[in-house]
């Protein structure tokens, strides 16, 4: 009975300073320091046009290996490869673009 | 020591408490070090659930009766082996073993997926801590398996019915399959807690899915092999409500791992894929429900319990809740593209989703009939094969269909021109195969030769897909056909695993239809079998020789002795029979199979009762039921196909999301 209720009370000390490990580690971090990084605006856009050029891509490639399989016609082919192309590229410069302005901000911000 | 196990599971309360308090804040307030410390409550309640778990596996092998669970499920005599699986063959240390499993992939989460964006994990924490606060304080306050009593003499012993290898294995993956499902469902609700548009949750939540998945595919086979050789019916599979419970989760995430890829593919289907993420989960919830809380009568439900109010109330809420959360951020899930024709791969998983949710709410709906009505009239009623069988045929064979279709259409769009040439060879293949069939005979079973037929059409564009695949890999990268094969797979794993999982399913269709539709049945009916005499079936003989009894520890066994001949050939001898378990004062049936693999059928005996030294008896004579359980080894095969890692794909991801990272510290 005692030594259960030891080994209980050693368990929750070691439970308590393996939850308390953050606070002992930066005991005086400062509020702004403390916060959880969050992609901004800018941040946000930038990862869902990310996302959306590794589907362009993806779907082009795909679409592609479909041909040489023979799984998609020629004819098919021809109706959807344009589109594709212009998606990724869209996506592409917008990403660019969206890069440039990001890159500015954090520059403007850092001077 | 009952109270450090007792302590354990309250520490773990108080951990996951603080996961969710402190998680919450941290997720709301954006604060760094507490959402950390948060994190670290969820592992350590890992470690205070492993601590509890291995009081309890001692006191079991000790045989420390003094513990009502341990004297209640198992006794001195019971094998080491079912002394240790009768940690979850209790009520008690079922729920034990829940939130060993849910704290354990809980840890696993917010260790591995640390790249999964702070904010995201954030939130995903204290969605976790909810579930673990639930399990914990169940263990706590209302089903603790460390109640004490009198130490009595001897234990109760272990249901007979559990005492048998696949019980050792069966619920333990049942249950992974079960909790692994919190996983996505956390982090699909995080991602809406905090109103994040992108995937990152879907890309932090694909292998675990379709772990998840993976483990209640297997839980369930194994369940149903389990049925087939200890049971003592000759079947696998009986629509029992709560094996219907473990399918329909399954069913759900079916569906989910679907169209998750045309979220990924295309960004449609964002709501209907956190319906399907929310359904899966409240499922699994359900399951373990019908199975824990004794509210249906089934060969499952081991106890009535107090738990069921719990239960209920606890899926109501998160059903509510994360429903709601849904809806009132559903301007975040707007699709950025629609489908442009209904004949193209994005068409054909809507359309499997919908034939897959049809299944499962038709099922859920047989399962929970009985219940409400029992429960408004006190009228008791039960739904039958009948109605899962017609919904079976009716949703399973165009989906059966489909898995072969899906493949050989392109997204977006095809035109009938292309698809007439991609079609050729599986229609072909169906055609042939569906010829050769009613020529032999097939035809007295319609579902059954459609099955078939479907079967042949579904592997010839599987092997369609990977001899046209790996024949361009070639002409694009060249070397031999074997490499072209190896880099085929090893660049698109998902997709070359899911396709030998089809192959498994349509090894699954064609065991099933071929061991119910093309079965034979043979028995005594008023007049039983005297030595010497025989029993005729599917071109078998069965000449019963006699009766023995003898004891094996913990039972004493019955064994009726059949010679079994094929004409004049002697093929061997079976043995059904009838154990007897002294300790928990109950009797088991055992069947005798034997598998024909020249013929590719099992042949069962079942012993009925005897009268004197003459016996009544059962055969049943199966074919192709072992293509089942071969089913089972090639889903094994392609889940870790599909789960192996892709460095490639690791690195696109980690540029990704890594610069995105990158931004948000800057």
């Amino acid at each position: 009975m005692t030594a259960a209720l030891v080994l209980g009370a050693l368990l929750a000390v070691a439970c308590v300073a393996l939850v308390a490990v953050p606070f002992l580690r930066e005991p005086d971090a400062r509020r702004e320091q403390d916060l959880l990084g969050e992609p901004g605006p800018a941040g946000r856009r930038r990862l869902e046009l990310a996302e959306e050029r590794d589907r362009a891509l993806a779907a082009l490639k795909e679409l592609e290996f479909d041909h040489r399989t023979g799984k998609v016609s020629d004819e098919d082919y021809a109706v959807l490869v344009g589109p594709l192309r212009r998606q990724a590229a869209d996506v592409l410069r917008a990403l660019d673009r969206g890069t440039e302005t990001t890159s500015e901000l954090a520059s403007g911000r850092n001077l | 020591m009952p109270e450090l196990g007792r302590a354990a599971l309250v520490v773990c309360l108080g951990l996951s408490l603080y996961a969710v308090l402190a998680g919450g804040l941290a997720a709301h307030e954006r604060r760094r070090r507490l959402a950390k410390s948060a994190q670290n409550a969820l592992i350590a309640a890992f470690g205070a659930a492993a601590i509890a778990s291995a009081v309890l596996l001692v006191a079991l092998l000790r045989h420390d009766f003094s513990l009502s669970y341990v004297s209640a499920h198992t006794s001195r005599k019971l094998p080491a082996i079912y002394t240790v699986s009768a940690f979850w063959g209790g009520q008690e240390g079922s729920l034990l073993l829940w939130l060993l499993v849910l704290t354990g992939y809980s840890a696993a989460a917010v260790l591995l997926d640390r790249h999964a964006g702070r904010e995201l994990l954030a939130w995903v924490v204290p969605v976790l801590g909810v579930v673990a606060t639930f399990f914990s304080l169940l263990l706590v306050a209302v089903a603790s398996p460390f109640a004490t009593h009198p130490a009595p003499a001897d234990g109760l012993g272990l249901n007979p019915s559990l005492q048998n290898p696949y019980m050792v294995a069966h619920p333990p993956m049942l249950y992974l399959g079960y909790v692994g499902l919190t996983i996505p469902f956390a982090f699909a609700m995080g991602a809406l807690l905090s109103r994040r548009a992108d995937e990152r949750w879907i890309v932090a939540t694909r292998r675990w899915t379709l772990a998840a998945w993976a483990f209640l595919g297997v839980g369930q086979l194994l369940g149903a092999h389990w049925a087939y050789v200890e049971v003592g019916w000759g079947g696998y599979y009986a629509w029992d409500p709560v094996e219907n419970a473990a399918l329909m989760p399954w069913l759900a995430a079916t569906a989910f791992l679907h169209s998750v890829m045309v979220q990924e593919k295309k960004g449609m289907l964002k709501v209907w894929n956190m319906v399907l993420v929310v359904l899966a989960f409240c499922l699994s919830l359900f399951g373990t429900f019908l199975t824990r809380s004794g509210v249906v009568n089934s060969i499952h439900s081991f106890t009535q319990s107090s738990i069921g109010p719990w239960f209920l109330g606890f899926i109501c809420f998160v059903t509510a809740a994360s429903l709601v959360l849904v809806l009132s951020q559903r301007s975040l899930l707007h699709g950025t593209t629609s489908i442009e024709s209904t004949i193209s791969r994005e068409a054909t998983f809507l359309y499997n989703n919908l034939l897959l949710v049809a299944l499962t709410l038709t099922i859920l709906w047989g399962v929970t009939y009985p219940i409400l009505r029992e429960a408004l009239t006190g009228e008791s009623v039960s739904v039958g094969r009948g109605w899962y069988d017609f919904f079976l045929r009716a949703f399973g064979l165009p989906l059966l269909l489909l898995m072969g279709i899906g493949p050989l259409i392109a997204w977006r769009r095809a035109s009938i021109k292309g698809l007439r040439r991609t079609f050729l060879w599986p229609a072909a293949c169906a055609a042939v195969a569906g010829g050769a069939l009613l020529a032999v005979g097939a035809g007295s079973s319609i579902p059954g030769l459609v099955a078939y037929t479907f079967s042949a059409f579904v592997i010839g564009s599987i092997v369609l897909e990977f001899a046209r695949g790996t024949r361009a890999r070639r002409a694009l990268s060249g070397g031999s056909w074997t490499a072209a094969f190896s880099e085929l797979i090893a660049r698109n794993r998902r997709r070359y695993g899911g396709y030998v999982v089809h192959a498994a399913v349509v090894l699954l269709a064609v065991g099933v239809a071929g061991s119910s539709a093309y079965q034979t049945v043979r028995e005594t009916e008023t007049k039983p079998l005297q030595p010497g005499q025989s029993l005729e079936a599917a071109g078998y003989r069965f000449t019963y020789r006699g009766l023995t009894q003898r004891d094996a520890g913990n039972h004493s066994e019955l064994r009726a002795f059949f010679d079994v001949y094929r004409g004049e050939t002697y093929l061997g001898r079976q043995e059904p029979g009838r154990n007897f378990y002294f300790r928990e004062q109950q009797p088991s049936t055992e069947m005798a199979i034997a598998t024909d693999w020249l013929r590719g059928q099992d042949r069962d005996l079942i012993l009925e009762g005897t009268h004197g030294n003459a016996v009544f008896v059962k055969v049943l004579v199966k074919p192709l039921v072992n293509l089942i359980w071969l089913a089972g080894v090639v889903f094994v095969l392609g889940a870790v196909v599909a789960l192996w890692p892709d460095a490639r794909e690791e690195r696109r991801l980690a540029e990704r999301y890594g610069r995105a990272e990158a931004l948000a510290e800057a």
